[in-house]
């Protein structure tokens, strides 16, 4: 069993996000990064299934960005990847969804995994494209945003999560694009000792533009922090001067402090 | 401008939802035709062409064979945007279809202007402006955004889609209810929410007697969830439940657009959160800037509990 595993690295969502100084992304200075949430789950997916066939599959984690995206891909394989890929490319906040899912589908045509996880988005963007998008190009069979996961022989059954608490469940053979939700397992923390024998993994090293389109679909034109548009009384100060003035507004306001 | 809009059909039903997406074709002053695989029972009702494929045929879920049939209405219509909600089934769906053109697709559009489409960034912290540089487009809207007050109706123009055949690696096995709801949060008062800034688990208790001193309901978001530290029946949000209690504190709760989505209907928000900045405060009517961890043992002081 062939799997690869596609994965972002994205800053914790908890900073606060100012514009770049022209306008164009984030400011990426003074972030931490890490592995995007829902790619964890696109790992730890990956070695349950390598697991369950014990050890009978090869898992090649890769990912897409400058130098300091070899970190997440060392996660990967502190988790059980057993192969980083790092794709090179300075910029990637400059390609679009379909540049992306191209590269990623030019390393894997002619490579035959069984099996490619990927997260259902990543935190920054969500724009959820790439998955499907590698699946169309390679003409895999892709289901999206699933919490559930079973493969016995070449047939998956998987539960994807729809609106309103329901959930699809549906049955596709191999070879299949997953996208990953929230809910699907709970990612592993990686041990020491695992953390150092990923240390002798393999990692290759390519260059983003040996299979990049030259041209984006669709260009970003300008990142902006949202108009505070209809917002209501913000309180600071001191907790207790905060709880008296929360009360009586509540006292005021609603019917159900009296 | 043309803009064919996809139309979502479950369990039997046109999704209400679906009439989103011809508020968002008036932003664009779009000539519009839809798309559904349904049933003519449960067309949209819409003045205007709709293609029709059979969901007894096709399923209601099948992206390989919905695609193959969105290309074919959009062979017919030339559209130079195809939208789809911002949904299970539409950013399934959108990016196959945006492939096999080759057209740009821009995801979970908030807000047309005159330069480009408006789109989250960073659980909507920031806002990206994306220009699409194809014609046509294949564009997913961001759900709840663009309210249709229910003008226009009227009567569908049926066209008829048909694939010469059906076959499809992918089985439909049906739905499953993710988990049952034993706490009916819409019928709540009073709801006070904890989010992932609770930071563990032991801390929940601190948000749950704010509710109970309330006299309200313990609701959380997807994160703290499925972390375990709130069972999953009070769940807020699009994946959960949807509220619209009188009082809705948000506890630590950054603001995510599918928690918003479950809770904006609320008549009063609180939110309680120690970023100035954080999302939730678009939709708070106050925002306390404070340490849950703080202030809630002093409310709960002053309110004698």
């Amino acid at each position: 069993m062939k799997i690869l595993v596609c994965i972002k690295q994205v800053p914790d969502m908890e900073s606060r996000f100012v514009p770049n100084s022209n306008a164009t992304w984030y400011e990426e200075r003074d972030l931490a990064f890490r592995v995007n949430e829902y790619d964890e789950y696109a790992i730890e997916q990956a070695v349950r299934v390598k697991e369950g066939l014990g050890g009978a599959a090869d898992i090649t984690v890769l990912s897409i960005g400058p130098a300091r995206v070899v970190e997440a891909i060392k996660k990967g394989l502190a988790m059980g990847a057993d192969r980083g890929v790092h794709i090179r490319h300075d910029e990637p906040s400059r390609l679009d969804a379909w540049q992306i899912a191209s590269i990623i589908a030019a390393f894997a045509k002619d490579k035959s995994f069984d099996l490619i996880f990927t997260g259902l988005q990543s935190q920054d963007r969500g724009s959820a494209q790439v998955g499907p998008a590698v699946a169309e190009m390679l003409g895999y069979a892709c289901v999206t945003t699933v919490v559930a996961f079973e493969l016995d022989g070449t047939q998956l059954t998987l539960r994807r999560e729809m609106e309103g608490g329901l959930c699809q469940v549906v049955r596709v053979g191999l070879p299949a694009v997953i996208t990953c939700q929230l809910g699907l397992n709970t990612p592993r923390y990686p041990t020491l000792p695992n953390i150092m024998k990923a240390r002798q993994k393999e990692l290759l090293t390519f260059a983003a533009s040996d299979s990049l389109p030259p041209e984006a679909l669709s260009v970003t034109e300008k990142v902006y922090l949202p108009e505070k548009k209809g917002r209501g009384l913000v309180l600071e100060g001191e907790v207790n001067e905060l709880a008296e003035k929360l009360i009586a507004i509540l006292k005021e306001k609603t019917a159900v402090l009296r | 401008m043309k803009a064919l809009l996809v139309a979502e059909y479950r369990q039997g039903k046109l999704l209400e939802s679906s009439y989103e997406l011809l508020a968002f074709a008036a932003r664009l002053n779009a000539e519009i035709a839809m798309f559904v695989v349904g049933e003519e029972s449960q067309a949209p009702t819409f003045g205007g062409k709709v293609y029709l494929a059979e969901a007894s045929t096709y399923g209601e879920y099948n992206p390989a064979l919905h695609k193959r049939l969105i290309l074919e209405a959009v062979r017919q219509e030339s559209p130079d945007a195809i939208v789809f909600l911002h949904s299970a089934y539409g950013w399934d769906l959108a990016p196959r279809l945006a492939v096999a053109l080759k057209a740009a697709q821009v995801s979970e559009i908030s807000a047309v202007t005159p330069e480009g489409f408006e789109v989250p960034l960073c659980n909507a912290k920031l806002r990206r402006l994306v220009k699409p540089r194809t014609s046509p487009v294949v564009l997913t809207i961001q759900a709840g955004t663009f309210s249709y007050a229910g003008e226009g109706g009227g009567t569908p123009k049926v066209i008829r889609l048909a694939l010469p055949e059906t076959i499809s690696s992918l089985q439909s096995l049906g739905y499953e209810i993710a988990e049952k709801k034993e706490v009916d949060l819409s019928k709540a008062a009073v709801i006070v929410s904890a989010g992932r800034g609770v930071g563990k688990k032991e801390n929940v208790e601190v948000v749950a007697s704010l509710a109970r001193a309330l006299g309200g309901e313990l609701g959380a978001t997807r994160p703290v969830v499925d972390s375990g530290w709130v069972d999953h029946s009070r769940q807020v949000g699009s994946s959960g439940q949807t509220v619209s209690p009188k009082l809705y504190v948000a506890c630590g709760i950054s603001g995510a657009i599918q928690h918003i989505a479950g809770m904006k209907k609320s008549e009063f928000v609180v939110a309680i959160n120690k970023d100035k900045d954080a999302p939730i405060g678009e939709v708070a009517d106050v925002l306390v800037v404070a340490d849950l961890l703080q202030l809630i043992p002093a409310l709960l002081a002053r309110l004698g509990k």
